[in-house]
């Protein structure tokens, strides 16, 4: 039989979902890392610091355009898939009871993923391009810091914030272990451990987004 | 448990053939015994249906003790009803109580087209494993059990996974109408022993590639199947199927 092309096949195409998830989880850890240097609560200026170094260091420039490409892989791949597998049942049940057999948020990653989405576009159009306007095109000396504040004493963004940081832990508590499980790892003694860990990653990397967004809002750090 | 009577309210997937439409057909049966199958609580409304001239529902059945894969029916949105680890045949009406409504609709795919009512074609899984679900030994005098040394570890997973009886639940209850669970026990329980290491790689490669062509969806880990599988089946098979694949397809020369 003619062979399939691995990067056509659905195995294939899930390995590259389940790669490129675990790729966009440790730039999680950076971005996480970073961030929480505002709670030291002293002008922003390690903050600030930080940053400096983040957007004009060359190897997490390369990295950037990495994850532009993995993020954007990730989107196509499991867009193609969860089309492909809508068309696999043309007749709905009647009844289902999902729920007894599985999660909820295991079975909707697809809306956790657009909901990510539509935050990422609101999340790069204030943060992301005001950095690099600042880089390349007016020059001026950048100061993300005064810009979190500004952006995140406005409610609406606030909310906006927390919906994504929401939708963010319930992709990472299935996407997490999946990944993994994607790859072909599997293992009695290691899966438990690998379950555990994404379910705190899960709630810890988005719990510490949520607070600092929270402290931002309530004033608690200046 | 004490034995009880009990009268139901069915709405049964009623379809002529796989041009019809179809839609779910409300029948009353009186006087269920908590004792019967699920499937005798069907042949006792065939009757009924026989004696009042109508055409009784037809529905895949074969050996009824729970092993040949045959018995498929999606029971109030779950493959072969409420109990964990059972098929349709072995689900007993005392999971049922008196007045309870059930809704029973047939596998839902498009690689298993409906035929008639609740039976569906479920040749897709025949034609994966002519694609490669067999083993190439020698027939000839019966070989002495213990010849081939094999880890109890191996043999006790290569078992487990054997258990498959193909009846489809895993696509069934599969949002994406995955069959990852049935090809993953299928190419499990041979790659894991040495008698399927002849044609371990072209297997895994060709299976896939007729899963991928016949129409089912791609694995999401939601777990669905692993609950549902009558026989449990473990996902452990799925892991090790994406790692079958990965290997055989960086190694393959073609």
């Amino acid at each position: 039989m003619a062979k399939e092309n691995f990067f056509s096949s659905t195995i294939g195409k899930k390995l590259i979902v389940g790669l490129t998830g675990l790729f966009l989880i440790s730039f999680l850890v950076i971005h996480v890392s970073v961030n929480s240097l505002i709670l030291l609560n002293d002008g922003g200026e390690t903050f600030n610091a930080a940053a400096h170094f983040m957007s004009h260091f060359w190897l997490i420039r390369l990295l950037e355009i990495g994850l532009l490409l993995g993020i954007l892989l990730h989107i196509v791949l499991t867009l193609r898939l969860t089309i492909a597998n809508r068309q696999n049942r043309p007749v709905k049940y009647v009844v289902s009871a999902a729920n007894q057999n599985s999660k909820w948020y295991s079975r909707s990653m697809g809306v956790l993923g657009s909901l990510l989405l539509i935050f990422l576009v609101v999340h790069m159009s204030d943060f992301w391009w005001a950095t690099k306007k600042a880089l390349y095109i007016t020059k001026e000396v950048d100061n993300p810091y005064t810009e979190i504040i500004a952006t995140l004493s406005n409610p609406i963004f606030l909310v906006i914030y927390v919906i994504g940081v929401v939708s963010l832990g319930f992709h990472l508590l299935h996407g997490f272990p999946s990944a993994f499980q994607s790859l072909g790892l599997n293992h009695k003694k290691y899966t438990p451990i690998i379950k555990a860990l994404g379910t705190a990653f899960s709630i810890v990397v988005p719990g510490l987004f949520a607070i600092i967004a929270l402290c931002v809002f309530f004033g608690l750090v200046q | 448990m004490e034995h009880y009577n009990m009268n139901l309210t069915l709405k049964v997937w009623r379809q002529k053939n796989s041009n019809d439409k179809g839609g779910l057909v409300t029948y009353q049966v009186k006087g269920i015994s908590s004792e019967m199958s699920f499937l005798e609580m069907f042949d006792v409304l065939n009757e009924e249906l026989i004696e009042k001239g109508e055409e009784p529902i037809a529905f895949d059945h074969d050996c009824r003790e729970g092993i040949c894969g045959m018995c498929s029916m999606y029971i109030n949105g779950r493959p072969h009803g409420p109990w964990h680890g059972t098929t349709t045949c072995q689900l007993h009406m005392r999971a049922f109580k008196d007045g309870d409504t059930i809704v029973v609709e047939p596998w839902r795919a498009k690689a298993f087209p409906v035929i008639k009512d609740l039976v569906v074609d479920r040749t897709a899984f025949d034609r994966i494993i002519q694609a490669g679900g067999y083993v190439s030994v020698n027939t000839g005098v019966t070989v002495d059990a213990n010849a081939t040394p094999i880890s109890k570890a191996d043999a006790d997973k290569s078992f487990a996974a054997a258990a498959c009886i193909g009846c489809g639940a895993c696509v069934a209850a599969c949002k994406n109408s995955s069959a990852m669970l049935f090809v993953s026990a299928k190419v499990s329980q041979f790659a894991l022993l040495p008698q399927g290491q002849a044609e371990r790689e072209s297997r895994v490669l060709d299976m896939v590639a007729q899963m991928d062509k016949e129409g089912f969806g791609s694995c999401t880990n939601t777990g669905a199947c692993e609950a549902e599988c009558p026989k449990e089946i473990s996902l452990e098979n799925i892991a090790r199927l994406n790692r079958e694949f990965a290997t055989a397809s960086i190694s393959s020369e073609e």
